[in-house]
């Protein structure tokens, strides 16, 4: 009696110790897959090369594939947020708003007008575009306009979703970033003054 | 304890606590169809004495034409023409359409000077000049400026324009990127070009210009943009630069002299300019000028109102922020500046004091006093004795709760701390929103009927102070906003006030803003239009609608009406844009309640509701 009975305690103990494991296990791998955390690194130095500045689509010939850039921070909470608070302090979000838009394009939303990968964004922010965006490579470093750009892509969840930002300090004017759902970047078909 | 909560709620749950002279003979004409008896006012002197120089004296006789966007130098708006009444403006219909050939907000009225009308677009404000001789208005000429591209990244709501002026042969205006300049108005061709303002500094200008006495008076925009604001005159022949009075600074700056007697004492000390500001802070301090003058002959004295502060944020900059959202009267030969009143000292919520000041003599307790009638932002209408800017009353008319009214013995706002804007802090509904109860779009006067008819808007907002950092060239706002409709759920008024009573006499309530002027005729018809692209006719005695008729797109603009071989019409022009209209003119996210400085979170609908565009419409019967 009272061993059988040991014996289904020390099972459903058994079974616990399992569903522990399990769920140790599952949190261990979504951990992992929410922010690779880099500890030591060297800042990025080095700015797109001139592609960067390619803003047609058109090309005589045949077409170059120039090979795409990745983003060093957009996998990189720490400095997606970085980036976050210098869109605010160096008065990106008094254009742009929360992504949403006002003197300058939204960002939050499908079209870009000066494309979406990480190199195109880094040039709209060094050299600035000719409707009234302006060209922050004198005031701000390589490294800063990379997290800006990690920070303008998770607007509309361009990186991955760990990396994005769960919470915002402030009155609350939008869905996180970490909540937004992810568009299909698109170029924009207007012209550009008249986005 | 309230506030605190209310704080806390401001993340979780405030979705559900919202949820909550003329004329003698137009006066006798005056039908006698109201039920009140037409209130005696008169205009001043609309046949104007020679003084004031160039061919504009014998215009005001004339209201066969418009030569700027107010009509007359008093800002009423109204036209003697009487072919289009209320017993026939029924009948109106489209007769001429001009593509403008933009596609942002158009806030400009059409002009019109001998046999020509006159049009400036929004950026890049092409100018074009229709001739009216001709069937289907072909164009005589169009000149574009070219304003620099980058100048749209310095205009805080839109790329607007709010209109030319036709003086002595010449059309002047201004562009976005800060140059004012003069054209034969024959020809198109370019007499000069003064470069006014400075983009790299946040500086921009949107505003008509007015010419008094030779003088062509510019100011400029750019108030979140902590720009040092400053009015100018021009010299109308040369372009160049007579004087330049700003804002903000030691009273030689602010071209305040020994003439200089304000009303109340908190307006009269030296250098007011610099000591109600932290140190240095006015040097950003705001107070441009983008909205309207007018001028009284008789006085000789230009008026017009100042913007907000830089930065909105006001526990930036503790003081009265002087002069800032302030009245000035000043001298247009040489800028001097006879008296000013603050209207919202130490402004909490961007009441721009930039509204306009309509010039009227009218009988005040028993006396006939020359006045200034003054919609302004911060939701009271204003009645000031122009002659001294002595406030003889300011009563809503519209929804307030961030104040609790005028103080007539000293003139000040009473704020209702409550509602104060503070870092860090979320203070929810607040009314009226940013752009107040009424914004730039002008109100009319119609000497007949004695009322107002006042286009604006019913908003409030959520505001959060945050901390801004000066980089000139960008944005120097520091607060967050979040705007929806106010009491009622209308976001739109057109309301006809009466001055003498203080008091509403009708109210159309609109679903949208009306971010369009006003007109009025002498035919008891008040035109307006809608951010839906409804332009309406309304009986200006009953606010009884009597047409409308659907254009393009949203109407943002200012209606003006015009006599050609005798026979009258009505134009206005559509493009929907502006501060309210950004969503569709730039295409902003409806997700983010803060784009557009928070307009956007009151208009997520206007995509639906209107497109863009850019077309001039004209009716006749």
């Amino acid at each position: 009696m009272s061993s059988r009975f040991e014996r289904g305690a020390w099972r459903v103990r058994r079974d616990a110790t399992r569903t522990t494991r399990h769920a140790l296990l599952l949190l261990t791998l979504t951990a992992c897959e929410r922010e690779n955390r880099r500890f030591s690194e060297n800042p990025p130095t080095a700015a797109p090369t001139a592609s960067a500045l390619v803003v047609s689509q058109l090309q005589p010939g045949p077409a170059v594939v120039e090979p795409k850039i990745e983003a060093p921070y957009d996998d990189n909470a720490w400095a997606v947020s970085e980036g976050k608070a210098l869109f605010n302090a160096m008065n990106c979000s008094g254009c742009h708003f929360q992504g949403g838009g006002g003197i300058g394009p939204a960002l939050m939303d499908e079209e870009w007008i000066y494309g979406s990968d990480p190199q195109q964004i880094f040039a709209s922010i060094a050299e600035g575009r000719p409707n009234g965006m302006p060209a922050w490579k004198y005031k701000l470093g390589t490294q800063q306009i990379w997290e800006l750009v990690s920070y303008v892509r998770s607007l509309s969840s361009l990186n991955p979703k760990g990396a994005r930002g769960g919470r915002d300090d402030h009155m609350m004017v939008k869905p996180p970033e970490a909540s937004t759902p992810q568009t299909k970047p698109k170029m924009a078909s207007t012209p550009p003054g008249d986005d | 304890m309230l506030a605190r909560g209310r704080t806390r709620c401001a993340h979780h749950c405030w979705r559900g606590i919202v949820a909550i002279a003329v004329v003698t003979t137009l006066l006798a004409s005056c039908k006698g169809d109201r039920e009140r008896e037409p209130t005696r006012l008169a205009l001043v002197a609309r046949t104007g004495p020679a003084t004031t120089g160039g061919d504009t004296a014998a215009r005001f006789t004339d209201d066969g034409q418009w030569v700027r966007p107010g009509k007359d130098f008093q800002g009423t708006r109204f036209s003697g023409l009487t072919e289009i009444n209320n017993q026939n403006v029924h009948n109106l219909r489209a007769v001429a359409t001009f593509s403008l050939g933009t596609t942002r907000g158009v806030e400009a009225a059409p002009i019109v000077s001998g046999t020509t009308m006159y049009i400036v677009t929004p950026f890049p404000n092409f100018v074009y000049a229709l001739d009216l001789t001709q069937p289907g208005l072909p164009t005589k000429w169009t000149y574009k400026p070219r304003p620099v591209n980058a100048s749209q990244g310095v205009a805080c709501c839109d790329v607007v324009n709010r209109g030319l002026v036709v003086d002595n042969g010449k059309v002047i205006f201004n562009t976005l990127d800060g140059r004012t300049i003069a054209l034969d108005a024959a020809t198109g061709k370019e007499l000069w070009i003064t470069q006014v303002g400075n983009i790299n500094i946040g500086e921009s200008v949107t505003m008509a210009p007015l010419v008094v006495k030779g003088r062509v008076i510019v100011g400029v925009s750019g108030g979140e943009f902590g720009i040092r604001g400053w009015l100018k005159g021009l010299d109308e022949n040369s372009g160049n630069v007579a004087w330049t009075a700003y804002h903000t600074g030691p009273d030689k700056d602010v071209l305040i002299g020994p003439n200089f007697k304000p009303f109340y004492k908190s307006d009269t000390a030296k250098d007011l300019g610099v000591s109600s500001w932290p140190p240095d802070q006015w040097k950003i301090g705001g107070a441009g000028v983008w909205g309207w003058v007018t001028y009284d002959p008789e006085l000789d004295l230009i008026y017009y109102g100042t913007s907000n502060p830089g930065p909105w944020n006001p526990e930036i900059r503790p003081g009265d922020n002087k002069w800032s959202t302030t009245v000035f009267a000043r001298r247009p030969e040489t800028g001097e500046a006879i008296w000013a009143y603050q209207v919202s000292p130490h402004d909490q919520h961007d009441y721009d004091a930039v509204n306009e000041n309509i010039l009227v003599d009218m009988p005040w307790k028993g006396q006939q006093r020359k006045l200034i009638l003054r919609p302004d932002r911060n939701g009271y209408f204003y009645i000031i004795d122009r002659q001294t800017g002595e406030v003889l009353s300011a009563e809503p008319y519209g929804f307030i709760n961030t104040t609790t009214g005028v103080d007539l013995k000293t003139g000040r706002l009473q704020y209702n701390p409550e509602k104060a804007t503070r870092t860090g802090e979320t203070v929810l509904y607040s009314c009226p929103a940013a752009p107040g109860a009424k914004d730039w779009q002008p109100a009319a006067f119609s000497p007949r009927t004695g009322l107002v008819y006042i286009p604006h808007q019913n908003l409030c907002m959520d505001e959060e102070g945050v901390e801004p950092n000066y980089i000139a060239g960008t944005p120097y706002v520091g607060t967050n906003v979040k705007m929806y409709a106010g009491p009622g759920g209308h976001r739109g008024l057109f309301d006809a006030w009466d001055p003498v009573g203080q008091h509403i006499v009708w109210s159309i309530k609109e679903d949208l803003p009306v971010w369009s002027g006003a007109l009025v005729t002498a035919g008891d018809v008040a035109f307006y239009g809608t951010m839906d692209g409804w332009f309406k006719a309304v009986d200006a005695r009953t606010g009884k609608e009597l047409w409308k008729f659907k254009t393009g797109s949203g109407i943002i603009s200012q209606p003006m009406t015009y006599s050609y071989n005798g026979k009258q019409y009505i134009a206005v022009l559509s493009g929907v844009g502006g501060w309210s209209g950004a969503i569709v003119a730039a295409g902003l996210d409806a997700r983010d309640s803060s784009a557009a400085l928070g307009f956007v979170n009151a208009m997520k609908d206007l995509p639906k509701k209107s497109t863009k565009g850019g077309m001039l419409y004209v009716f006749a019967l």
